[in-house]
């Protein structure tokens, strides 16, 4: 007789539970109805990238507060591809669409329009502690494809060096494969040494060169943290050696800059759009440079 | 008042009837289930992975090259890392776990019995990617200094992290099998002289056996399977391993190549069904593994029945 009573009141606490759940969910859909304005757009890629769309999504999200845009990283690759598949609205990206991506984009049933909405310089950063100041293009293609493996060779110390990169899915790493592995030539087929790390994050290479005086690596010019040094990069042999700052990626005389992209689908109107020319303000480009990027108006 | 009672256990036992018969139902299908499940997971793995070879040849899966960015798509570095790497692992892992699974179950005194279990216990549910971060911060600057190597994030300091995730594993299970060996063994090789060590090394042990390698399978299939903590600390640079020295340079796993790149592939694509390929390999591995120990074990206790009858 216990236990059935016991049974009884499990039984009669199931149905409150569900009663109550089913209040909830009411409860929520009138909250919902109430709100017909509130939006969200969603924003994914780059993970150079992905603190500057974070900055402007909240600065947005201030002015217009029925806005909301969700950010996430991934990497250009990640992005693109939720664009092309229709999963996000905007999709950052720290290099150029692929000519393949604009084409399944198109068997999607749209076109992708490109804005560039900053500059980005790639800073080469290496161990406060290694008495390397500057380096050429040539040597850092060198020392990127393991035809350099010691300090030595490039007027340091005697110590091996280590490699680290982004991992593939990463613009910053396909970009630096072109302009520095290869230095620009299309048709070299020159590649990362094999020795060469990939690690999944920016912080991942902040950490490792700061602790490690024989590594060298890069990462956009807004990751540079005072825990590593930045070398001047020459872009021939005999000239200059600059040092990547906001002026010099400006007026492109930085080797290693680029432009950071966002994509939308050509037929994206309403919020999307007013979202994108938003970014163009003064106010949203001001963000761009207190982030250690460079704005492009 | 009777007549009541009667009416109540008839339905009682209709009820029992029915709730025996759903019980029985539940437990059947959950007992098939897994079963199921592994079969459909090899039928997902095989049908996303099969259109690799229409597109590319087996000799090209089969090189040196891992670049899937420029359709360089050898997985031999892969494949080649993950192995060593579990085999550090295992190096480090069955030894040291099976000596502390000897030690709680046969030496330690109650009390003491009583702490260690739980505390290894708790050490195997931390989780990887805390692991792979205290890899960063304290175990890699520590292995390039006291190795003097060019970098820490090496595949040892990933089999160390690793074994330290087999280890709570291993001494588990070990320990629950050494436990289950009954008292009277222990007590008759005592009894004709044999030393506490003997008694351990000859009777305890060899009695737990199935137990025993069933641990340190359990512990090498966590870690080959492992992914966060390797991608942290191994470096992932495609390098070929060549010999037990490669220990010491940076290596790619394969599940850290599957985890760092599925999440840009587009759907599809060949890089995607490498991927899957990767993911087959890594399936094959694990099920011979498993079918490999299932028949030590089978002859070990086929052997035993003949002993004994």
């Amino acid at each position: 007789m216990r236990v059935t009573g016991r049974r009884y009141i499990i039984i009669i606490f199931v149905i409150g539970a569900l009663a109550l759940s089913a209040c909830g969910a009411e409860i929520s859909r009138s909250q919902n109805a109430n709100m017909v304005d509130s939006v969200t757009l969603t924003n994914k890629g780059s993970d150079t990238i992905v603190n500057l769309a974070l900055a402007w999504a909240e600065a947005y999200h201030v002015t217009y507060p029925n806005i909301s845009v969700s950010v996430t990283g991934g990497g250009s690759g990640t992005g693109i591809a939720a664009m092309i598949n229709g999963t996000v609205d905007i999709a950052n990206a720290s290099r150029k669409m692929k000519e393949k991506e604009v084409a399944n984009a198109k068997e999607n049933g749209f076109v992708p329009v490109e804005y560039v909405i900053a500059r980005d310089g790639i800073a080469v950063i290496v161990n406060p502690q290694n008495p390397i100041n500057r380096l050429t293009l040539q040597q850092l293609s060198d020392i990127f494809s393991g035809k350099i493996t010691n300090w030595v060779d490039v007027g340091g110390e005697n110590r091996p060096i280590v490699c680290l990169s982004r991992e593939v899915n990463s613009g910053t790493h396909v970009y630096f494969l072109e302009s520095v592995v290869r230095m620009g030539n299309k048709n070299d087929e020159t590649f990362f040494s094999p020795s060469t790390l990939l690690l999944p994050s920016s912080e991942g290479i902040t950490s490792e060169i700061s602790h490690n005086p024989n590594a060298i690596g890069y990462d956009g010019l807004g990751y540079v943290t005072d825990a590593v040094k930045t070398v001047a990069v020459s872009p021939s042999d005999d000239g200059l050696y600059i040092i990547p700052t906001i002026k010099t990626v400006i007026d492109n005389t930085y080797p290693i800059s680029r432009s950071l992209y966002m994509y939308l689908p050509e037929e994206a109107t309403g919020y999307t759009k007013d979202y994108i020319d938003w970014i163009y303000s003064e106010e949203a480009q001001s963000i761009v440079e207190e982030l250690g990027f460079v704005p492009v108006n | 008042m009777t007549k009541l009672v009667n009416r109540k256990m008839t339905f009682n036992t209709k009820y029992r009837q029915l709730l025996e018969f759903v019980v029985e139902a539940i437990i059947r299908i959950s007992g098939y289930s897994a079963v199921v499940f592994v079969g459909l997971i090899f039928l997902f793995l095989m049908q996303e992975s099969l259109p690799t070879f229409g597109e590319i040849q087996a000799r090209d899966l089969w090189s040196q090259r891992w670049y899937p960015i420029e359709n360089y798509f050898g997985v031999l570095p892969l494949l080649s890392g993950s192995l060593i790497i579990t085999l550090g692992a295992a190096l480090i892992a069955i030894p040291f776990g099976l000596m502390t699974a000897i030690f709680i179950a046969e030496i330690a005194p109650l009390w003491l019995r009583e702490i260690l279990k739980p505390l290894v216990e708790i050490l195997g549910g931390v989780p990887s990617v805390v692991l792979g971060f205290l890899g960063i911060t304290v175990l890699a600057p520590l292995v390039r200094e006291e190795l003097y190597l060019p970098t820490g994030l090496t595949a040892f300091t990933g089999a160390v992290l690793l074994a330290g995730m087999a280890i709570p594993t291993i001494v588990s299970v070990a320990e629950d099998a050494l436990d289950a060996v009954p008292k009277a063994y222990r007590d008759a090789a005592l009894a004709l002289g044999a030393t506490r060590w003997q008694t351990i090394w000859r009777v305890t042990l060899p009695a737990a056996r199935s137990g025993v390698l069933t641990a340190t399978m359990l512990g090498i299939g966590r870690a080959i399977g492992e992914t966060m903590t390797v991608m942290m600390v191994t470096g992932n640079a495609p390098q070929m391993v060549s010999g037990l020295g490669s220990l010491f340079i940076s290596l790619r796993t394969m599940t850290a190549t599957i985890a760092a790149e599925m999440g840009e592939v587009a759907n599809g694509s060949l890089h995607y069904h490498v991927l899957f390929s990767i993911g087959l390999i890594l399936f094959l591995i694990s099920l011979t593994v498993n079918i490999a120990a299932s028949a030590v074990l089978f002859r070990a206790r086929k052997r035993t029945e003949r002993l004994l009858s």
